[in-house]
């Protein structure tokens, strides 16, 4: 690879860069940097002229950030609602009236019935329940196990290393939808544990990666060599040494994750191996709705939009505390 | 060179061993492989018996693994749960599914490409603002739903396409399909050229091609272009595989008969001789696209050599 450089020559575009709009919100490697911002400077301490951590330094950027502000409030109500749905829908999800199936709009039913002569909002609403927990409790189960696994096979190197390297590999070989209809069609359970079941099998070695790469960068500092040369224990370099500063990137990759386990039960849901009926999920409702789009397309537009807004929320989310996170961009 | 891609190839026997253990474990530890020969019923216990004496079943699962691999090999995939050859659904789904992605990973490079140069060279004026805004839009929604709604929209609104292809699935039907089955990974070529080109847009070579008076166009392609696709080449590349066992949830909307439908048809039936045939093929398309994505690294960039 040619070497890339995104931090040598940023000084010098810092200006351009950070005027757009678009720079806080990048998914690929963005270079939004001022110099003002650089650990250390002039500025780079608090107000107890204590030196700032990553941590504060990239709070204080997030707070600034309309992109990770507007996200962080759609997130906050998409938690709030699947926390307890009936504060906006007091009605049953379940409570279906066949007689009403494919009506539109009317009067305390305001986005109309599906097929089976549910109410589409109040179907809409408690979705959101399943897709924040499938979301949620995926990307915790990824990050421990990819987390751990792949900072230990980064730490101790050599043969763990090789053998991880292969493991992920094979892991990877595997497309994830195909992967899914495969592990998910055997399973009739209608919870969602068998679909998070599913992402935490596929979904660590994504993670793997990306920690042991980081610890390996962090392993060559010089005060984990210190550490070393003074004595200190394994678990004690890797706890307090190595994971404080090698976990940023796991964090990052993390929450860009989680929105994509959102889609993904959606999708396995829509072919019918994700989450089962009676089981209320966006995914589940969008392909009842496809059967009948032609006459009644109000049943698939609403779900569809709430499962754009809550992806685009989580993603948009990543891409912001990247941008506040990675010192490479600093 | 040659030392490289022998290394290569064995590291890849490994990972094919690996891979395909795991697809046959879950089929074959998992689901229950002769479920689905009796049709809807219950298979009667002496049926059953036979049958798993008759397909090696009863043997343990790393013996019959091995009976599995050794039959791929000689070219013998087994057979589907209407009675057809394996090897004959692939010879019918295969076409149509690589020209499913072939289209799509056109739509990859015309679009995705251009409009990462565009931007790179833009950085942060409208159109780059508009573009970065859409394909975070795109990244967001769903295939399915993408897929959807172009189908509702092209397809029953206004009548521009067909709704669901014909069997033979034809280039100009499966225009819409590819670019539904691109539009993710679109989004992100966008997004690494951009990236790319505004990096290196600065570089020296750059600054010296517009010196001595190149034409613009001349830079941006043979000069800036040429030393940003790396990154975007790895992405297409790795992306192969995917998309062709991603085609599956496009081929279901669209109704287009290829290896999505029949790897789908084969979950349904729990007919394990299909999935695992179709899903080792896929594997083994995908390492393949991987080797031939280091190799070309080599053509791309000069300055890469293999030890």
């Amino acid at each position: 690879m040619p070497e890339q450089k995104p931090w040598d020559e940023t000084t010098g575009s810092g200006a351009i860069s950070g005027a757009g709009a678009g720079g806080g919100m990048d998914l690929a490697m963005d270079e939004g940097t001022t110099l003002e911002k650089t650990p250390g400077g002039p500025e780079g301490t608090g107000p107890a002229g204590k030196p700032r951590s990553l941590w504060s330094d990239a709070w204080r950027d997030l707070r600034r950030n309309p992109v990770f502000i507007i996200s962080s409030l759609v997130i906050l109500f998409l938690v709030i609602i699947s926390i307890w749905p009936s504060l906006i829908a007091d009605q049953d999800p379940l409570d279906c009236d066949l007689s009403k199936a494919q009506e539109g709009s009317q009067p305390g039913h305001p986005f109309g019935f599906d097929g089976q002569g549910c109410d589409v909002y109040t179907r809409t609403v408690y979705g959101a329940r399943t897709s924040v927990t499938v979301g949620v409790l995926s990307t915790l189960g990824v990050s421990l196990l990819g987390g751990v696994l792949g900072g230990l096979a980064g730490f101790f190197g050599r043969g763990w290393d090789a053998v991880l390297s292969r493991i992920t590999d094979v892991f990877f070989g595997i497309p994830v939808v195909l992967g899914g209809l495969v592990f998910l069609s055997v399973v009739t359970s209608s919870t969602v544990w068998p679909v998070i079941g599913f992402i935490v099998l596929l979904g660590w070695p994504q993670i793997a990666r990306i920690a042991r790469g980081s610890v390996i960068t962090a392993k060559q500092n010089d005060y984990v060599q210190a550490a070393r040369a003074l004595g200190a224990s394994n678990s004690r370099m890797m706890l307090r040494h190595i994971m404080p500063n090698a976990i940023a990137p796991v964090i990052v990759v993390a929450t860009i994750a989680l929105g994509t386990y959102i889609s993904l039960e959606a999708t396995l849901s829509y072919l019918g191996v994700g989450l089962k009926p009676p089981a209320v999920s966006w995914g589940i409702d969008i392909s009842a709705a496809s059967q009948y789009v032609r006459n009644a397309p109000h049943m698939l537009l609403w779900p569809a939009g709430a499962l754009a807004v809550t992806v685009l929320a989580f993603i948009m989310l990543g891409d912001a505390v990247r941008d506040a996170l990675d010192p490479k961009l600093r | 060179m040659g030392r490289y891609v022998i290394r290569r190839l064995l590291q890849m026997i490994p990972v094919f061993f690996g891979t395909t253990l795991l697809i046959f474990l879950m089929v074959n530890v998992m689901g229950d492989p002769i479920a689905g020969l009796c049709g809807d019923r219950q298979c009667d216990p002496a049926t059953a018996a036979q049958l798993r004496t008759e397909f090696g079943l009863d043997k343990p699962v790393w013996q019959q693994y091995l009976t599995y691999m050794g039959n791929i090999f000689t070219g013998d995939f087994g057979t589907a749960f209407n009675g057809q050859k394996v090897t004959e659904l692939m010879a019918t789904a295969f076409p149509i599914t690589i020209r499913l992605t072939i289209v799509a990973i056109v739509f990859e490079i015309v679009i995705g490409i251009s409009l990462g140069v565009v931007t790179g060279l833009r950085r942060g004026r409208p159109v780059d603002t508009v573009v970065l805004i859409l394909t975070l839009v795109v990244i967001a929604v769903p295939t399915f739903v993408t897929g959807l709604l172009l189908q509702l929209l092209l397809g029953v609104e206004w009548g521009i396409i067909k709704p669901s292809v014909s069997s033979e699935a034809p280039v100009d039907e499966l225009i819409v399909p590819g670019l539904v089955l691109a539009s993710v990974s679109l989004a992100y070529v966008t997004r690494l050229t951009r990236t790319s080109i505004a990096e290196n847009a600065r570089a020296d070579y750059v600054r010296t091609a517009v010196a001595k008076g190149l034409p613009r166009r001349r830079v941006v392609v043979r000069h800036l272009l040429r030393n940003s696709l790396i990154p975007v080449v790895t992405f297409i590349g790795t992306d192969v595989g995917a998309l062709m066992g991603g085609a599956i949830v496009t081929e279901r909307i669209f109704n287009i008969h290829g290896v999505g439908y029949q790897l789908y048809q084969g979950i349904l039936r729990q007919n394990s001789q299909t999935v695992v045939g179709f899903v080792t093929v896929l594997v083994l398309v995908f390492l393949a696209a991987n080797l031939i994505v280091d190799l070309l690294y080599a053509v791309l960039d000069p300055r890469i050599r293999y030890a």
